[in-house]
């Protein structure tokens, strides 16, 4: 596969929206903050012009409730893609391009089959809020550089299900973007390190040589230094900047098309 | 054909231990196992193939298995299935979802005859009997809105799986419009003003709360045409004049104030506040539009509205709960021209939890009462549902227990909104209906769910409240709707006004619309219907949800009608607003209403009020001596003060991804009393939210108890980095019996403080709304009588703008070595505190004393300003307002939430306390405790010099939390990690 080469464009950042997706516009911002350009698209826009997929390098399924979840997390939105973008989505995998769904978006990609495994009710039954400390395992463009990062989950439906047989390949395979791990927030708040009783403490998986990242945390909830709950002791004692370790993705994905 | 789609759980589903734990302590049986499979039921002209696809794509291969019609093979053998549904014509949230993509995936006509109806089916197997199982499914749905059916496995084995029959609603057919003649005695026209007007069969149809005088007004009215009224212009001048829509106690006469509370105190004050700031008035829009409007910056305006929506939730706790939180949404969508949602508010007022004692709506004990803790369940999960699904950040918020709260709950739900001052060249808060324009209705289709709501919620609760009242939100509907508006139409200049349907529904919007212009009129049949058969009455006033009416001027209907269209929200052209000084309503070609808008809006007649002085005298308790330690250890376990995370952390308060200061701070994770958040990625600038409330102290003085309640929303502001020059006020009065001319007295004197306090501290009142009526009657488990009034309880929330969001401090201590200063007078004021009521609560007996806190405007003033300017220079580390249960809570909460100890003694601090109890838990208002790095000691210093303040001690490295008192000796003594787990003690058994 050829990169592509974009000597003087920024990368152009499609975000997905409607039907109850709710981060696009943080997203966005983060994008846009390390050096993209990005362009929120309501799903029945691109289902009218198909083709404009083809002009961008990066594709996101941002946060949110699409359907409210009904019938299941991301399934409604991942048929209603089946059913009109099936060949736009392949085409866009087939080029050298990145795509992300963080929490909604991830449940999207797995109905969809662009990533294996599939998300189910946390293992309390309850829609949780907290910060959560992950260990990169996987080897992507999304992750370079990346070992350790703390970012905030919101999700009612965040355990992840794999098969062993599938899980033993993506972990050769280097598929296994982040697993939930006791770290810096974890301790400081004393708190568990898996919320929602993932396998494997799975919070991420990739596809399609890395290239495609799905995650339950949230990294554009991270882009600034104020969203740590680390933040107000950091602050005090001497620590002083704007951009969160969240932001690190984002601008991973826009370097690597620079 | 009808078919019955399966969707079957393979994995061992993890959520079904929460129900495995709460049902086997409900039943006698015992439950082994739980399986819970989605039931679709398909209704429509589709092929066998076609369902076939139809469950495939409703299937997730690696969670689950389908099966169609059939079910027994598919599972292990159970003793029960429990079905639970919704009841016909109740909204159906996820049936509509499958209903959507079905139709999307078979490419069937928009508007072909498919139908939905999902229901969840529960599996029981164990040792459980029929009883058991019905008492199950009793625990798993609301009777009003849901159906439950219980069959053994026999039953379902028989038939292969469960009943075919769809919920369909079958409307009687009933005489569209009746003529309700007027000309009858006197106590014919107080029924139907209170039970409503006779339909065809000679059933009343529901409470118009009118009372005679306002029934004769109309009576006089109808004369004068020369005619009698309609039955569908009786029930809109019903909805027009509520208390609900009026708020008729605050706007009448009362005593000697003659232009009533509301204007001389509440408005009274603002405009002081706005003449006294003079070009710092920082007000845009008050108290006009839904919401109250500020300045944010430059380029926005920042808006709040506080709603409640006790009535509902009493008798559907998530249903109420959800359409409190989605409905007050629309109070931020219809500000100005649309204001976009930055983040929402809850406060809820429960009766006590463990209390299981029955009560009943009827004296047959037929209708039966949510006891307090499923309402309280059922309320937390509307608002996680409602803020949750719609991406708007729930970030501040409270919950309080009395058990005065037990028949009815207080639900307080509040949105933050955010707009550009200027939309297309012009302000964005003004907004005016054209002559000629379409009235358009977009969103949500109307049913019969939600009628009478307006009029219900302004009397009294007992067996004649419309179960009709209670209505299902549907967050994903009002999410299109919203963005729709206020991310694409509004900046494409596509609509000249736009309003809320909320209480009274399109009856109140369309109606309030047109006075900007003069008059509209209407063709009811044109309103998008969920199902035939509603009466045009029905469709006028009903409260169903997710809608806006807004006027579109005819030459851009075509492109936002387009717009609409593609983001999958409907919208309807329902007429057309006039200048013809009338509110026409027509129906089948005929004119069905054609009331004058003067008389609609202005017609309800003055009815003065009177009040009469009351003053309540409690004992003084006694008081033991000894040790505080188990005193503190029990206050921090009260439910009044301990964590709430279980509540915080099931909303997503991070959405947006605006959070500063978040509702759980510190390494022990304690509720902070204010939250900020920053709605504008490229301004510093930050808003903040708190609010305050003491019911209890209302039992002594409201006057002291609304002073105390503004103090405190104040306090909580400034203490994390707010200032009182850009800080606005919210009212929420909820009363009871307010027609009790003792009730009324401490109305008064209530709403006094609050115009004597927000002046006395230059914050405008910027938008209110009260409820009234918080009555219970109703019947015990013995079908005695019984009446429960909420104590008087009056809901202050703050929203102020903060210049830079680094500099706000958080509650929680930080460093070991750290200096403690109490800022403020602690004096003598125990009086229906925390630690008063603990004690008579032990003693049963009523002597909570008579102290109650007293707010000294002038002292406070000096504590904030200074304060302002030490948080301003960074010179302290933590800043914890001092509130319920005094210094010593605020202590350990400040200890908790850093995890780390201290050691402070309470000698010589400024204030006349008598002894070492009025130190601890005195709750006189005004106090704040910092801490403060030994660096900065100087500075600080040298700052609080001129205000009472005392350096109390200092923040240890070991985890003990120690007192000592005025003759050095120690009076509490603990640690922290203890009252950490008592601090999240309850909350932990709530998860």
């Amino acid at each position: 596969m050829n990169k592509i080469k974009t000597k003087f464009k920024k990368p152009k950042v499609i975000i997905m929206s409607g039907y109850g997706l709710n981060c696009e516009e943080e997203t966005k911002f983060a994008f846009e903050s390390v050096g993209g350009v990005a362009e929120i698209v309501h799903i029945n826009d691109l289902i009218a012009k198909p083709k404009m997929l083809s002009e961008f390098q990066i594709l996101a399924f941002p946060g949110g409730f699409s359907y409210g979840d009904d019938t299941g997390s991301g399934k409604a939105y991942a048929n209603k893609m089946k059913n009109h973008l099936s060949k736009e989505l392949e085409e866009f995998l087939s080029r050298d391009t990145l795509m992300i769904g963080i929490c909604n978006g991830f449940q999207i990609l797995t109905s969809l089959g662009i990533l294996p495994g599939a998300l189910t009710y946390n293992k309390n039954g309850k829609y949780i809020d907290r910060w959560v400390d992950l260990k990169v395992d996987g080897k992507s463009p999304w992750l370079s550089g990346i070992k350790n990062i703390s970012l905030p989950i919101a999700h009612g439906e965040g355990r992840y299900i794999i098969d062993a047989k599938k899980y033993k390949e993506m972990s050769k395979k280097k598929e296994i973007a982040f697993t939930y791990t006791k770290g810096d927030i974890c301790k400081y708040q004393n708190l568990e390190k898996n919320p929602n009783g993932a396998m494997y403490d799975i919070a991420g998986v990739l596809g399609y040589n890395g290239r495609v990242l799905g995650m339950m945390p949230h990294p554009e909830r991270a882009m600034f230094f104020h969203h740590s709950p680390l933040w107000q002791n950091k602050k005090i004692n001497g620590e002083k900047r704007e951009e969160g370790d969240g932001i690190l993705l984002f601008k991973n994905a826009i370097n690597y098309f620079r | 054909m009808i078919s019955r789609i399966y969707v079957i759980p393979k994995i061992k589903e993890s959520h079904t231990g929460l129900f495995l734990k709460s049902w086997n302590s409900l039943i006698s049986g015992k439950i082994k196992a739980i399986s819970i499979i989605d039931s679709y039921l398909i209704d429509g002209d589709i092929s066998v193939d076609q369902v076939l696809e139809s469950a495939k794509i409703l299937t997730n291969p690696i969670l689950e298995n389908f099966s169609i019609n059939e079910i027994v093979s598919c599972v292990n053998v159970f003793d029960y299935a429990i079905e639970i549904g919704y009841l016909p014509g109740v909204t159906d949230n996820v049936g509509n979802t499958a209903k959507e993509t079905l139709t999307d995936f078979l490419h069937l006509e928009k508007n072909s005859n498919l139908k939905v109806y999902s229901s969840k089916i529960f599996l029981v197997s164990g040792k459980v009997k029929l009883d058991d199982a019905r008492k199950i499914s009793l625990s798993l749905h609301n009777p009003l809105i849901e159906r439950g059916s219980v069959l053994c496995f026999k039953e379902v084995k028989k038939e292969r799986g469960l009943s075919l029959k769809v919920p369909e609603v079958v409307l009687e057919k009933r005489t569209p419009v009746s003529i309700v003649s007027l000309n009858v005695s006197d106590e014919e026209l107080i029924r139907i003003g209170k039970e409503g007007i006779k339909d065809d069969r000679g059933v009343r149809r529901g409470p118009l709360a009118l009372d005679l005088i306002s029934m004769k007004v109309i009576q006089e009215y109808f004369n004068k045409l020369g005619r009698d009224p309609k039955d569908i212009e009786l029930e809109a001048l019903a909805q027009t004049w509520s208390e609900h829509c009026k708020h008729t106690i605050f706007a009448n006469p009362i005593d000697t104030i003659k232009d009533g509370l509301y204007k001389t105190y509440i408005k009274g004050a603002t405009n002081l506040i706005r003449k006294n700031k003079g070009d710092k008035d920082f007000c845009v829009s008050v108290f006009s539009d839904n919401s109250g409007g500020i300045i944010f910056d430059d380029d926005f305006l920042i808006t709040h509205k506080v709603e409640t929506h006790n009535s509902p939730s009493a008798l559907d706790p998530f249903g109420g709960a959800i359409t409190g939180i989605v409905g007050v949404n629309r109070d931020t969508i219809g500000f100005g021209l649309g204001a976009k949602p930055v983040a929402n508010a809850y406060g809820f007022c429960f009766g006590n939890p463990e209390d299981e004692r029955a009560l009943y709506r009827d004296k047959e004990k037929k209708q039966k009462m949510f006891p307090p803790k499923r309402i309280m369940e059922g309320v937390i999960k509307g608002v996680n549902v409602g803020g949750n699904c719609s991406g708007i950040p729930t970030v501040s918020g409270f919950v309080k227990y009395d058990d005065r709260f037990r028949g009815k709950p207080l639900v307080f739900v509040g949105t933050v909104g955010l707009i550009p001052k200027k939309i297309n060249g012009k302000p964005s808060h003004e907004k005016q209906a054209q002559v000629g324009d379409y009235i358009v209705v977009v969103g949500g289709r109307v049913g019969a769910d939600g009628i009478h709501g307006a009029t219900f919620s302004s009397v009294t609760m007992d067996s004649s409240s419309p179960a009709t009242a209670v209505q299902i939100g549907d967050p994903i509907t009002q999410k299109k709707l919203s963005d729709a508006i206020v991310k694409e139409a509004r900046m494409m200049d596509l609509y000249s006004s736009i309003t809320d349907n909320g209480a009274g529904g399109i009856s109140c919007s369309i109606a309030e619309m047109a006075k900007e212009c003069g008059g509209a009129e209407v063709d009811l049949e044109k309103v998008p219907l969920k199902y035939p058969g509603l009466q045009p009455w029905q469709i006028w006033i009903s409260e169903s949800q997710e809608r806006m009416t807004l006027s579109v001027p005819k030459k851009k209907w075509e492109v936002f009608k387009k717009l609409m269209d593609s983001r999958g929200v409907e919208a309807t052209v329902v007429g057309e607003f006039t200048n013809s000084g009338k509110c026409i309503v027509k129906y089948g070609g005929k004119i069905i209403m054609n009331i004058d808008l003067e008389f609609l809006h202005e017609g309800l007649p003055e009815r003065p009020l009177e009040s009469k002085f009351i003053e309540n005298n409690f004992p003084e308790p006694k008081i033991s001596k000894g040790t505080r330690t188990k005193i503190l250890e029990e206050l921090i376990s009260n439910k009044n003060i301990s964590g709430f995370s279980f509540i915080s952390e099931q909303y997503d308060h991070e959405v947006q991804a605006s959070s500063v200061l978040k509702p759980l701070s510190g390494r022990g994770r304690i509720n902070t009393d204010a939250q900020v958040f920053r709605p504008v990625f490229s301004s510093k600038k930050g808003v903040i939210l708190s609010s305050s409330l003491y019911p209890s102290y209302g039992d002594i003085s409201t006057y002291h108890m609304a002073a105390s309640a503004l103090d405190t929303a104040v306090r909580n502001v400034i203490v994390s980095g707010g200032t009182l020059s850009e800080l606005a006020i919210l009212d929420n009065f909820c009363w009871c019996s307010s027609y009790d001319k003792n009730r009324l007295y401490e109305l008064i004197e209530a709403v006094k403080a609050c115009f004597d306090y927000s002046v006395g501290y230059g914050t405008p009142l910027i938008s209110g709304k009260d409820s009234m009526f918080n009555d219970f009657r109703g019947f015990d488990e013995k079908g005695n009588p019984v009446a429960i009034s909420i104590p008087p309880t009056l809901l202050i929330s703050t929203i102020g703008v903060i210049p830079d969001f680094n500099k706000v401090v958080s509650p929680e201590f930080k460093n070991a070595g750290d200096f403690v200063y109490l800022l403020g007078e602690t004096n003598n004021e125990l009086g229906a505190g925390e630690y008063y009521k603990l004690l008579s609560y032990k003693n049963k007996n009523d002597a909570i004393g008579n102290n109650v806190p007293k707010v000294n405007l002038e002292k406070n003033l000096k504590t904030y300003l200074v304060l302002e300017e030490v948080i301003k220079k960074e010179l302290i580390n933590s800043s914890i307002s001092i509130t319920s249960g005094g210094f010593a809570v605020a202590l350990a909460k400040a200890s908790i939430g850093g995890m780390l100890g201290c050691q402070v003694s309470i000698k010589d601090i400024p204030g006349e306390i008598l002894n070492e109890d009025q130190a601890l838990f005195s709750e006189s208002q005004g106090r704040i405790l910092v801490s403060v790095a030994p660096k900065n000691v100087s500075k600080f210093e040298k700052i609080i010099k001129e205000i009472p303040n005392k350096k109390i001690g200092q923040v240890s490295k070991n985890s003990k939390l120690i007192v000592t008192d005025l003759k050095d000796k120690k009076i509490i003594d603990t640690n922290v990690n203890k009252l950490h787990t008592i601090y999240h003690s309850f909350s932990n058994k709530m998860k």
